[in-house]
């Protein structure tokens, strides 16, 4: 049993017609309600209870920090390498794009460290495009090695892997594991994906459950806002860590929200997620799981993360950079996609304790 | 007489004790101490950085304190064993709350891996504080196991729902040799201050003071409850009756 076998339950779901049937009334005993479930949940994304984020805004914000404190979570991401063989429509990094590609040498990775651990970040995330030769497990265990000697967490975006290949990077001293399903439709799926290994669907869906297995401590999932119905997949993406904390109790669940943003290649949102729509999302996502991340990236402007930030944020990016290298050694070229918060670490520090919120640099310590 | 809480050597004079999560800034830590007058303070190793500059939490704890390093994050025996031995080397002491929790939705302990790095590490001359779910027999294990005191859960951490394991909390109270501090879950002064009156050695609040709208207020008003309830517990409350007894019985001249 994994992901896929529960994902299956929906098919064929009314979305529409079970968002005609939700009634003011039921929004507002759902916000009181302790425990939501997955229909709760679902009937919080309806257009129904777009007219009542205030209240659950103040939920949200109780519930907050109730569980996580006055106090957020600070990473960085490092791009080890932009290689990739597919063909995401909707990706910089897409094969056919005429972008210089190149991977970080060791001695890169370390220089790029130092940089990043002057900052006082103690956590880092590392990506890599999807080329299983150029960025192999191997290279991506070699990095994670030297990353060691200057961070305490080290996170992983990066193409699927299996069980085995998970478990060989957690012996390595990676704890966390980020993985966008991009879109939980499967036929919108396909059609976005049409070549490249990525196109296996239940291989990218499950990866989050082999990883669980080979002992990752920290899973982040998410959908790629603008692919598809918003609504439906912010439901699928709840309905995925629902699933993630109940089959594996010991891991620290989290989503992240990102909305396209414009990149290399062009291709523009098939669907316009507004402001209003992101704070629903991020609301209703906080009500269903009290104890749950929620990640903020830098694709989102400094305006609106500062305001989205009481809402249930628990994790910010900041001191962003989306090329390969880009602080010590990196080419200044195009990134995987343009980011809209440029603020430096200790910029968002200031931030952060101007809001009433502590900046946590460290929240796991390598064992 | 002095009524001291003694703990791996050390006599407590204040019954409550701190965490130290969950703060705006952690440069708040010393009003809430001096507020609160408490002399144990919990702190995540997880959390540990000394190069955090003013975030860094050893710099504020005062040195009248003692620092009570915890597991949180540990999700096994070996985890925990392993933090805490780190602890250790970075200078923080011999205290450990051990927390090993291996469900993320409640956050509640796992008390067998518990009473395993207890074993462990007691045999390591840590002085041991393992936290807990509250059980008998758990606890049995974990006093044979060399703990120094147990700390039963109010209520699930993060909470505030108050003392909902009251009932299991004052058997263990009666029938365990060690100090019962009742960590988690407590969310008002009148909580801890039950707690005190039926016989807790201790009350350990973090959430309960941290995401109140003036954490220090707070912090004084844990303080003065967990003093008056330690007073009421060590007065001797009168019985409960069911029915109303008057003060000046109304018959009370046929037996003068």
């Amino acid at each position: 049993m994994t992901f896929f076998d529960e994902l299956r339950r929906f098919d064929g779901f009314d979305f529409q017609g079970f968002f005609a049937s939700v009634t003011d009334a039921d929004v507002s005993r759902i916000i009181a309600k302790e425990r939501l479930s997955g229909m709760d949940y679902l009937a919080l994304l309806s257009p129904r209870a777009a007219s009542h984020l205030e209240p659950m805004a103040r939920r949200a914000q109780e519930l907050t920090i109730r569980h996580f404190g006055r106090a957020v979570q600070l990473f960085t991401p490092l791009y080890l390498a932009n290689y990739c063989t597919n063909q995401c429509v909707y990706c910089g990094f897409n094969t056919k794009n005429p972008l210089e590609r190149r991977k970080l040498s060791l001695d890169e990775v370390e220089a790029e460290a130092r940089a990043i651990a002057e900052s006082g970040l103690k956590h880092i995330l590392i990506l890599t495009g999807e080329d299983h030769k150029k960025s192999s497990v191997s290279y991506i265990a070699d990095c994670v090695q030297v990353l060691k000697r200057h961070f305490t967490s080290i996170s992983l975006e990066v193409y699927p892997l299996t069980r085995e290949e998970y478990a060989q990077l957690v012996a390595a001293g990676v704890d966390g594991m980020t993985m966008f399903q991009e879109v939980y439709d499967e036929p919108v799926y396909l059609e976005l994906h049409p070549k490249g290994p990525k196109r296996d669907y239940r291989f990218r869906l499950e990866a989050p459950d082999r990883a669980a297995q080979a002992g990752m401590r920290l899973v982040n999932i998410g959908a790629l806002l603008g692919l598809h119905d918003w609504r439906q997949e912010a439901f699928f993406t709840g309905v995925h860590t629902d699933y993630l904390q109940r089959a594996y109790p010991d891991i620290e669940v989290a989503i992240s929200t990102p909305r396209m943003r414009p990149h290399l290649g062009g291709f523009p949102p098939k669907v316009i997620v507004s402001d209003a729509d992101l704070v629903q999302y991020i609301l209703a996502f906080r009500l269903f799981m009290p104890r749950g991340g929620v990640t903020l990236s830098t694709r989102e402007n400094a305006k609106l993360r500062d305001n989205l930030l009481p809402l249930g944020i628990t994790k910010m990016s900041a001191g962003v950079c989306t090329q390969v290298g880009g602080r010590a050694t990196g080419q200044e070229d195009t990134g995987q996609f343009e980011i809209s918060d440029e603020r430096s670490v200790a910029e968002m520090a200031e931030m952060l304790y101007s809001r009433g919120y502590q900046p946590v640099y460290k929240d796991w310590q390598y064992l | 007489m002095s009524d001291q809480l003694v703990i791996g050597g050390k006599a407590l004079q204040s019954r409550l004790f701190l965490g130290s999560g969950k703060y705006s800034t952690n440069a708040l830590i010393p009003a809430i101490v001096e507020a609160s007058g408490a002399q144990v303070i919990t702190v995540a190793v997880r959390r540990v950085d000394p190069e955090a500059g003013r975030e860094n939490i050893l710099t504020h704890i005062p040195k009248s304190c003692v620092l009570m390093p915890n597991t949180s994050g540990a999700r096994n025996a070996g985890e925990a064993v392993r933090i805490a031995r780190l602890a250790r080397a970075a200078g923080c002491g011999d205290w450990i709350k051990i927390e090993v929790i291996s469900d993320n939705r409640y956050l509640l302990p796992d008390n067998q891996e518990t009473i395993e790095a207890t074993r462990i590490l007691a045999a390591e001359g840590f002085t041991v504080l393992p936290y807990m779910s509250p059980d008998l027999m758990a606890a049995k294990r974990l006093y044979e196991a060399g703990a120094a005191a147990i700390m039963p859960l109010g209520a699930p951490i993060g909470t505030n729902r108050g003392f909902r394991t009251k009932e299991l909390v004052r058997i263990m109270i009666e029938e365990i040799p060690l100090p019962i501090i009742v960590d988690a879950g407590i969310g008002r002064p009148s909580e801890a201050c039950e707690c005190m009156e039926i016989g807790a050695a201790a009350v350990l609040a973090n959430t309960a003071i941290a995401s109140a709208s003036d954490p220090v207020a707070m912090a004084r008003a844990f303080g003065q409850a967990v003093a008056a309830g330690r007073a009421a517990y060590l007065a001797g409350p009168g019985a409960v009756h069911e029915t109303a007894r008057a003060s000046s019985p109304l018959t009370g001249f046929l037996h003068e």
